[in-house]
């Protein structure tokens, strides 16, 4: 296998990763992580070095922009109550997470998974998304202080208005 | 109190948390965190948040890989839409008069790509020799120029931004392509060297990036939904390469 593909492969888990908190659901995150790894596979020709995980990082997040381009035009159902009772504590804690995560817009959900779950640079991600460091950063600070907020108001205990 | 330094910025408190601080920062944010517990309280609200999301997430890591995500399967079954492409160049090809096997090595090149690609590295040597003309619409009017260009060509031509390849837009012109008209835009570095984006209608919808060389000039070309592309510049393939990619990935970035 050529160091290209050994290159691509190893990177799987990391993208399937990213891809399941960026779609926060299993079967599209890896409709998603396939058709990246498809594109790569086929654009091998234009890689000669290179930093091939940044790029493959570039292709999905690219890749959800316009899956989420095309469902933007069909109407969106939402599960109306998803508590779960029998949740343990890291479980309700998880779903409170990923909840968080869906009320992030699209930018700084990647942003945000990239620089946190993935421990990409912020210069890095900068390439990824085709802006500049600082927009990189703000979309980060609102990432943050979004979640946090989202976060906060989950537990009734701690709601309070605004 | 930390009256001997520059107060801590937001941005600073994000940076302290991703290890993107310089070195000899890191000791005044933490004197300042020292000093302001809300700062605090929101970076330890930062690091909680990191964590929620590792204790999420990172099992999916763990987990085998599904087989519909193994390469050799990939390589084996890929999706339908690859092989509608490969037949639109192979279609393309048979209409090109079958002869497409053409000199210079370039075995596997259609002839239609072929001659499109020596009239983009002809137009290239015409004009980045040109010191005073070497564009009709300078690159300070870029949005008039895609704009303009667009209308007359009938596809989108946008002027990549190729800072990150330490490019410059000098500008674009308008010229008479194998099919129509073709758009030509040219770029440059600080050190002077040129590199030219030239696109035109192209019987095949889709192809895969090709290289090839004509005494000191070379070029990368490729086609992409019925546009070809080629990026021509001097000898040093890698340079070449490296700009046709960021070309390429744009294009493909802007596409649906």
């Amino acid at each position: 296998m050529s160091a290209f593909r050994q290159s691509v492969e190893a990177m799987i888990p990391a993208l399937r990763r990213y891809a399941r908190a960026l779609a926060r659901d299993a079967d599209i995150a890896d409709d998603l992580v396939q058709d990246t790894l498809v594109r790569a596979l086929r654009s091998e020709k234009l890689f000669l070095g290179g930093d091939i995980r940044s790029w493959l990082y570039t292709i999905l997040t690219n890749l959800n922009k316009n899956r989420r381009r095309s469902l933007a035009r069909r109407p969106q159902f939402m599960p109306l109550l998803d508590n779960n009772p029998d949740a343990s504590g890291t479980e309700a804690e998880g779903r409170d997470i990923a909840r968080a995560l869906s009320t992030l817009v699209e930018e700084q959900r990647a942003v945000l998974l990239l620089v946190i779950l993935e421990g990409m640079s912020y210069r890095e991600v900068a390439e990824i998304q085709g802006v500049p460091i600082g927009t990189v950063m703000s979309r980060l600070a609102r990432a943050r202080a979004h979640v946090k907020a989202s976060l906060e108001g989950e537990r009734p205990a701690l709601r309070r208005v605004k | 109190m930390t009256d001997r330094t520059i107060p801590v910025t937001e941005d600073e408190l994000h940076a302290y948390v991703d290890d993107e601080l310089p070195a000899e920062r890191r000791g005044d944010v933490e004197a300042w965190l020292a000093a302001y517990p809300e700062d605090a309280e929101r970076v330890q609200s930062w690091r909680a948040m990191a964590e929620a999301l590792h204790a999420r997430y990172d099992q999916v890591a763990n987990e085998p890989v599904p087989q519909r995500l193994e390469l050799e399967r990939l390589e084996r079954e890929p999706r339908r839409w690859i092989y509608g492409s490969i037949a639109a160049a192979l279609i393309a090809f048979v209409a090109g008069g079958g002869l497409g096997w053409l000199a210079r090595g370039e075995a596997d090149t259609p002839a239609p790509l072929q001659s499109f690609t020596v009239d983009a590295l002809d137009a290239h040597r015409l004009y980045v020799v040109e010191v005073r003309h070497p564009v009709e619409v300078p690159g300070s009017e870029r949005a008039h120029l895609q704009q303009w260009l667009t209308k007359r060509c009938g596809w989108d031509v946008r002027a990549p931004e190729l800072a990150s390849a330490g490019l410059k837009l000098v500008g674009g012109r308008l010229l008479p392509g194998p099919k129509g008209p073709a758009s030509f835009l040219m770029y440059e570095s600080s050190s002077g060297e040129r590199f030219t984006i030239y696109t035109a209608k192209s019987a095949t919808e889709a192809t895969q990036m090709r290289y090839t060389t004509l005494d000191n000039d070379s070029a990368m070309f490729w086609t992409d939904r019925g546009v070809g592309y080629v990026v021509s510049g001097g000898s040093d393939r890698e340079r070449l390469t490296q700009v046709a990619r960021a070309v390429y990935e744009q294009v493909e970035k802007s596409g649906s």
